[in-house]
Order: structure tokens, then sequence, then C-alpha cells
């Protein structure tokens, strides 16, 4: 499949206003969920229209990553492949080609041939991972998912569907391109090597030990454990992912299931077209109007499939912010971990200076059964006792390290991460309201496809 | 629309040249051709009340004075069906419509009329014209109980629906040539409820009932011989027509419950846009306004689907019920001309009583001729307004989708006039 340029255009948000015309269906295929695109009709008032992944790039230079003033990437093609697995048996897997080219090249006009690799699902994956437990505080860009969810029943289930497969190639660029815009995670090594050195990326990637961190951080968020002073902010934030997260969920099926039963409605007026050719053949006069009509029919039943298929874009929009929500609610449960470990650390030192203060002035305050051991079996030796106070003031010095070391890091990460949480609202606003203008245009389009098809038919019925 | 009135009473037995073949050319010219002759309005030849099997009047004369229904000029009678009431009574329940008639016809004593009529008297009425004119097309009546759907009789949607079927039956025997001027017709939408329940007793004896219908299931099982290639390419088309119509049905119909379903899912969708944007703040705004969007459309696609219930559907289902009645008339003529036959062959082989069996034959024979002309000059008015009607039908629809479509447009148009409004309000946007 060759990658189309498409025409560059505004974003609603800074650059001024350019008409464009109607994209050729074929060229909607490299829309990423990333990129917007809507068709422009007899509108009286000025259209807007989002750019493609071309355009995207610009957008993220605007955001100035230096990663994205100096490459342009994507993700162009996907192939099949069988090959022998782990536990050597034959499988099928799909590999996605990742295409990375200087940006001086493409402006100077020359096209030089990019850089490429080959890269599977799993090999995302384990970046992503490694992401995920290097940058704790920030909140990383989700993938697509793994396997289709929310699907109406014409749409596949099967991961090597080909529309599956195509959905998933935009959706991966769409994530290499969110990293890359990212002013943290675009200076990143790994990811870097990632999109340019085929061979040994994995090797590289292991050797950082993320694998380990990777499996001890799904343990710790999914430990159950009591905060006592969480930041406010974050518990406010880790509710609204839920919320996000449940509203999402729902819009997805309840759009599932209206696309399916539109589907329905469609296709049945198919039958109109068969009923009418048939019709007008025993008919002397009404015959021409009926059989044209009749093909109107045809094309308003065949027309639900690029309706649909233009919606599914939309719904893979909103699936990247109901995965985000899932990226948003890992970052407050790690802050409440951080949090709950400087709180564990702080507790510690407490009792131990307590514990020091009775032994110092021999009253005892804490029920402990070194005490109460030592009242019933007589007291220690002073020598005893001054052995103890010094491994308890050795402790003491350690847990106030440790607690200012705890407290550090609860610093650094609330303010790192609420940077990325400010940086990712703003975000998530933006790209959901321009989603939620998409669908309107979707919409619009889809009528005006109506009054046409209709209006044809309307025209051929009076011809009967 | 003038001519020359002439009292003509052609006998019986006299096949002339008075007895056009194929009359349907001479209606068109009518308006044209000053010299032709219009016979009689004379009731007591064309009284189409009393069956008569021995019918003293020619063919020609059955057809009187026609008024075309495509010239609203000479349209000179006007019945509506309204006003749905219910009665109580010890033994029934039962509704009643009122049919209210304006007319200018000087056979009508007056020139308004009001009565109250129930389903069981529009049935006597068919059957009176069935009777009276075997070959010729009554327009159907919706069915006594509908099958699929509802079941309730006294169902709100049920009973304005039959009562919209009732009014389009009225008017389509009032715009045919021969219904409208039927005694039948007249009293029925003149006599006060007392006198018609007379008048209907008055029909002809259950015993001379009997009697025909022994004739015409004998003349059935005989089958008929010689059909005229016309007929036989009428059935042929009337298979096909009963076919694509019932198809025609039923594709609507699935239509409809595949809208209703759509709309059942589609109402979800506003209350779910409007939850989320209860957790947001900046997106709160044109969350709350998409789930509006979202609300008007269902309003839309749901009076969308009620019009197709409403204006679509029954004239769908009405000419599928014409498709049989179309049957039932071939077959009532395919009887006659058996019976034809059947006589024919009779006097040919029995040596008695020839004189009598002669007599009986030349009946036979001009009710035969009279029977198919009837039939093929209804058939010609029958394609005309059943083009009309579907074309007409067909068109109201596409209209009607057409605004439907436009409803929603402007819904999802403002929608993004309010959000470019919104990011210029911002200033983030200058649209100068």
């Amino acid at each position: 499949m060759s990658r189309t340029r498409e025409v560059t255009l505004c974003s609603l948000y800074s650059l001024p206003v350019v008409f464009v015309g109607i994209k050729p269906p074929e060229l909607k295929k490299t829309i990423s969920p990333f990129a917007l695109n809507f068709q422009l009709g007899n509108f009286a008032d000025i259209c807007i229209e989002y750019c493609d992944s071309v355009d995207q790039n610009l957008q993220m230079v605007e955001k100035g990553t230096s990663l994205l003033k100096k490459m342009e990437i994507s993700v162009a093609e996907a192939e099949k492949r069988t090959g022998k697995n782990a536990v050597n048996m034959q499988e099928t897997y799909t590999v996605y080609l990742i295409e990375t080219r200087p940006v001086d090249a493409a402006s100077e006009g020359t096209n030089p041939v990019p850089d490429s690799l080959w890269r599977r699902y799993s090999e995302f994956e384990q970046l992503r991972n490694y992401l995920l437990v290097t940058y704790p505080f920030l909140v990383v860009p989700p993938l697509p998912e793994k396997r289709a969810e929310f699907v109406w029943h014409k749409l596949s289930a099967d991961n090597m569907d080909p529309d599956f497969v195509e959905r998933r190639r935009v959706g991966l660029e769409n994530f290499l391109l969110r990293v890359a815009s990212h002013p943290d995670l675009s200076t990143d090594k790994i990811f870097y090597s990632f999109l340019t050195e085929e061979n040994g990326w994995k090797e590289t990637v292991f050797e950082t030990g993320f694998q380990a961190k990777a499996d001890s951080r799904l343990k710790a968020l999914n430990a159950t454990f009591r905060v006592k002073n969480p930041d406010k902010r974050f518990a406010e934030m880790k509710h609204y992912g839920d919320e996000l997260q449940s509203v999402i969920s729902q819009l997805l099926r309840v759009r599932a299931r209206a696309a399916d039963r539109l589907y329905g409605v469609y296709k049945v007026h198919g039958n109109y077209g068969r009923v009418f050719s048939e019709w007008s053949a025993i008919e002397k006069e009404m015959g021409d109007g009926l059989q044209s009509a009749g093909h109107h029919m045809d094309a308003y039943a065949a027309s639900v499939d690029d309706i649909l298929e233009e919606e599914e874009h939309y719904a893979d929009q909103l699936k990247e912010y109901l995965f985000y929500a899932d990226a948003l609610r890992a970052v407050c449960r790690k802050h409440e971990l951080t949090q709950y470990e400087l709180e564990m650390a702080a507790q510690d030192l407490t009792s131990k200076k307590q514990q020091r203060e009775e032994l110092a002035t021999g009253t005892i305050r804490t029920f402990s059964l070194k005490g109460m051991t030592s009242k019933l079996f007589g007291q220690e030796t002073p020598e005893q006792r001054e052995a103890k106070l010094k491994m308890l003031e050795t402790q003491i010095e350690e847990g106030e390290e440790l607690v200012k070391e705890r407290n550090g890091e609860c610093e650094e990460f609330v303010k790192s991460a609420w940077v990325d949480i400010e940086r990712f609202k703003e975000q998530k606003d933006h790209d959901l309201r321009e989603a939620l203008i998409s669908y309107a245009i979707m919409q619009i389009s889809m009528c005006k496809k109506g009054i046409q098809v209709w209006n044809n038919a309307k025209e051929c019925f009076s011809k009967m | 629309m003038s001519g020359s009135v002439v009292d003509n009473t052609v006998s019986s037995g006299n096949s002339s040249a008075a007895i056009p073949t194929d009359i349907s050319g001479q209606i068109l010219d009518l308006d044209e051709d000053d010299d032709l002759e219009v016979f009689s309005k004379d009731t007591t030849l064309t009284d189409g009340s009393s069956f008569n099997a021995s019918m003293q009047t020619s063919p020609a004369s059955m057809i009187n004075q026609y008024k075309f229904e495509e010239d609203a000029d000479t349209k000179d009678i006007f019945v509506t069906v309204d006003n749905p009431e219910s009665h109580v009574t010890a033994i029934e329940t039962y509704i009643t419509y009122r049919v209210m008639t304006k007319t200018t016809r000087s056979e009508f004593d007056s020139s308004e009329f009001e009565v109250r009529r129930r389903y069981q008297d529009f049935l006597w009425l068919k059957g009176r014209l069935e009777e009276a004119h075997p070959t010729l097309i009554v327009h159907p009546l919706p069915e006594k109980f509908v099958v699929k759907g509802m079941v309730e009789r006294f169902n709100e949607d049920f009973i304005e629906t039959r009562r919209r079927a009732l009014h389009r039956f009225l008017n389509k025997i009032a715009e045919h040539p021969i219904f409208s001027s039927s005694e039948d017709f007249k009293i029925f939408l003149t006599a006060a409820s007392g006198e018609l329940t007379s008048h209907k007793k008055q029909g002809p004896g259950f015993l001379s009932r009997m009697g025909d219908t022994v004739k015409a299931v004998a003349a059935a099982v005989r089958g008929v011989r010689n059909r005229p290639q016309e007929f036989t390419e009428m059935q042929e088309y009337v298979e096909a027509f009963s076919q694509k119509i019932s198809s025609l049905d039923k594709v609507t119909q699935r239509i409809v419950r595949e809208q209703k379903e759509y709309l059942e899912e589609l109402k979800e969708c506003g209350p779910t846009y409007a939850l989320w944007s209860q957790s947001e703040e900046e997106l709160a705004e044109p969350l709350k306004n998409v789930a509006g969007c979202v609300d008007r459309c269902c309003k839309e696609t749901e009076e969308q689907v009620k019009n197709l219930s409403d204006q679509l559907i029954p004239v769908l289902h009405e000419y599928v019920l014409c498709a049989d009645t179309l049957k039932a008339v071939l077959r009532r003529r395919d009887n006659i001309q058996a019976d034809f036959e059947a006589k024919t062959e009779a006097l040919a082989t029995k040596k008695a009583d020839r004189d009598t069996m002669r007599d009986d034959l030349d009946k036979a024979e001009d009710r035969l001729e009279w029977a198919n002309n009837a039939l093929k000059s209804d058939w010609t008015r029958w394609q005309k307004v059943m083009r009309t009607d579907l074309r007409s039908a067909f068109v109201d629809t596409a209209e009607r989708n057409v605004s439907y479509y436009e409803k929603c447009l402007a819904v999802w148009e403002s929608f993004l006039h309010s959000q470019r409004t919104d990011a210029e309000g911002n200033g983030k946007v200058d649209f100068s």
C-alpha cells in the first residue's frame, strides 16, 4: 500500500483556515485516530478540514519536540508472516513497517528512501511496558486494542481480518507519534532505537531490566492498601479516570449496537431495488421509472458501508481515550503507592523514635513484647540498654534519611505527574472536541448522501 | 360535457353494432365528440341493486354517464369518513364512523348528507357492488381483523388506519364511473340508519343467492375452454403483480421494524453523552450539545417511521388486496364464460327444450360480452389509478425521506456552527 500524501491543513487552534476539495475515498484509509477528516460539502460557512498524518507531524512540531523536528515517523505497511514461536510451533502473525525519514529531506523536495524496519505488536507492547516502568509519573500513550472489542455483527473480531489489521496499523502509527510528541518520552534512547535499530533492540531493552520492574509494578498496582493523606487532586483524577472509562465503554457499546441496526435499515432497502426491477419487467409505462428508482435504492443500500467505516474511525478515537483513562489511573495509583510508602516510612520512624524515648526515660508508653518480657523477667542491664539505644539511633538516622528520600520522591512525583496530567487534560479536551466535530461532520455527510439518493429516487418515481 | 341525451332501450336479443367491443376508446373520446350518444341515466335500467341474471339492459347502457376521474372540474361529489365513535349495546360494542357527503348531483335530494356507518355497512356496500358488477374492480376494504401487529379492534392506531382506508374506499367508489351512480351507494351515503337496515333486507333472497352460487361453483368446476388471450395475459400480469406488491409490502414492513430497532439503540446515545458531560469541564458544553443533537435526530427518526407506517404501508397493503380482487374478478369472468360454453354445448347435444335453451344461450352470450367489455375498460381504468396511487405514494415517501435528512442535517450543522462560534469566542481563531 503506497503512502499517500494528503493535503495539509490547519488546526482549529493555530493556523489560518484553508479550503480544500473532497477527499477521494482511498485517501481516507490512511487516517489515523489522531487525525480528523471530513468532506467539504456545500457549506454556507467556512468548513475546516483537519490534518492527516503528515500534517500531524506539523502539529507536533508546533509543540516542539526535537525528535519530530528532525524526523518523520510512520507505520506504512502491514504484512503477514509465519514462523516458529517459542514452543517451536508454526504461527502466523502480522508485522508492521516503521518508516523514518529526516525532515529536511522532505522539505528540500528530494525524496530519499526512508529508513525502515519491521516490528510485531508484541514488540510495541514491550516498548510500552518499558516506558511505563521508566516513567511512572507520565500518562503513557496507549496502544490500539489487542483484540477487537465492541464489534457489531459485520465487523470481524478476528485479529487477522484485513480491516482490523489496517485499523491497528493506524493505531500503532498514532502511538508512535504520541510518544514522539511527548516532551519527555520523545527523548528516550530506547524509544529512538525502537524506531531505528531493527536488530539488537530486543536485547537492549531486556538489558534495562524493565521486565522485572514491570512485574513488580503490576503487583504493586493491584495490591490493596490504604493511604492516610492522599493528594486530593490525584484522588479526584483517579475518580475521573474511572468515570471516563465507564462512560466511554458505555458509549462504544451503544454506538456499536446502533451501527448494527443502521446497517440493517440501509441493507433492507436493497430489496426495494430487486423488487422494483422485477416489477418493472411486467409494466409498460411504469417500467423505466421503477427500474431507475431501483438502482438508486441499491446505491442507498451500498452507501452504508462507507458511512460505518468512517464511524469506526470515530470509535477508534474514543477507544484511544478509553485506554488513556487506564494510563491516567495508573499514574494516580502510582502516586498512592509512593504516598503509602512515604507514610509507612514515616510511621516506622515515629515508632522507632518513641521506642528510643521510652528506652531513654524508662517509661513505657507503648506496649511491646520486649517491654513486657523485660518487666516480667527483669530489666535489662545498662549495657544492653546502651546497645539498644545505639541501634535505635542508627535506625532512626536511617529512617530519617528514608523519610527524607521518600518525601522527596513523593514531591518529585507529584510535581512531574501533575505537570503531565495538566498536559494530558489539555490534549484530551482538544482531541475529544475535534472528535465530536468530526462526528458531526460524518453525520452531515451521511445526511447529504441520503438527500441526494432520495431526491434522485423521487425523480425516478415521478416518472413512473 | 354535453351531448344529446337519448332514451335508448336496447333489447337483450339485439346484438347489434350498438354494442362496442371495446368501450374504453369511446370513453376517452366522449369529451370531444358531441355526436356520440350519451345513454340515459334511467335508473330502472341501470339499477345495480337488483341482481338480474337475465339482463334486460345492454352492456353499453350499463355504463352510463361517465365522469372522468382525471378531470377535477367535473368532480361533483365529495365524501369524507371521520369521527370514529364507539357504541355500546347489550350484545356488542362497535365503532361507527361519520360519513359526510357534499354533492351537486341531481339524483341526490339534497346537497349535503351526514350519516353514521359501521364496518359491516361498508362490507354490505362492497358485496352489493360486486354482485351487481361481477367483472368490475371494486377497491378493497381494510381487512376485518389485523393479522400482524395490533390485536385490539379498539386500539386507537387501528381505528385511525381503518378510518383512512374506509375513506379511501368510498372515494374510490365515488370516482368510479359506474359505481358512483349505484343506487346502493346513494342509499349508503344518504339513508338514516333505520332506512339502511330495511333496505339491506330487501336484497335478493338467500335462496336466489344460493342458486347463483351453485351455478357459479358448477361453472368453476367445468373450467373455461377458450379463454381469450388478453384475459390470460391479464391473469399472468395479476399473478406477477400480486407477488411484487406483496414483496414490497413485506420489505416496507421490514424497514419499519429495522428503523424501530435502530431508534431504540439511538435513544440511549444521547443520555450517554449527557452523562459524560457531567464528568467534564471544558468538554461539558460540546458533549451536552451532541447529546441534544442526537436526541433531536431521534425525534425526527421517530416521525419518519410513523410516516412510513401511516402513509406508504396502507397503500401498499391495499394494492395487495387489490391483487386478490383482480384474481376474483378474473375468476368470475371465467365462470361466466364457462357457463356460456356449457350452454352452447347443451344446445348442441340436447334435443328437448331447444327454444328455452337458445334463449338461455343468448342471455349467457350477452352476459359474457358485457362482462368482458366491462372488465376490459375497468382494467384500463384500474391500471391508471394504480399507477397514480403508487407513484404518488412512492414520491411522497421519497419526499419525506429527503425532509428527514434535511432536518437532521440542520441539527448537526447547528452544532458545528456553535463549536465554531465557541472557538471564535475563545479568541483562538479569527474567521474574518
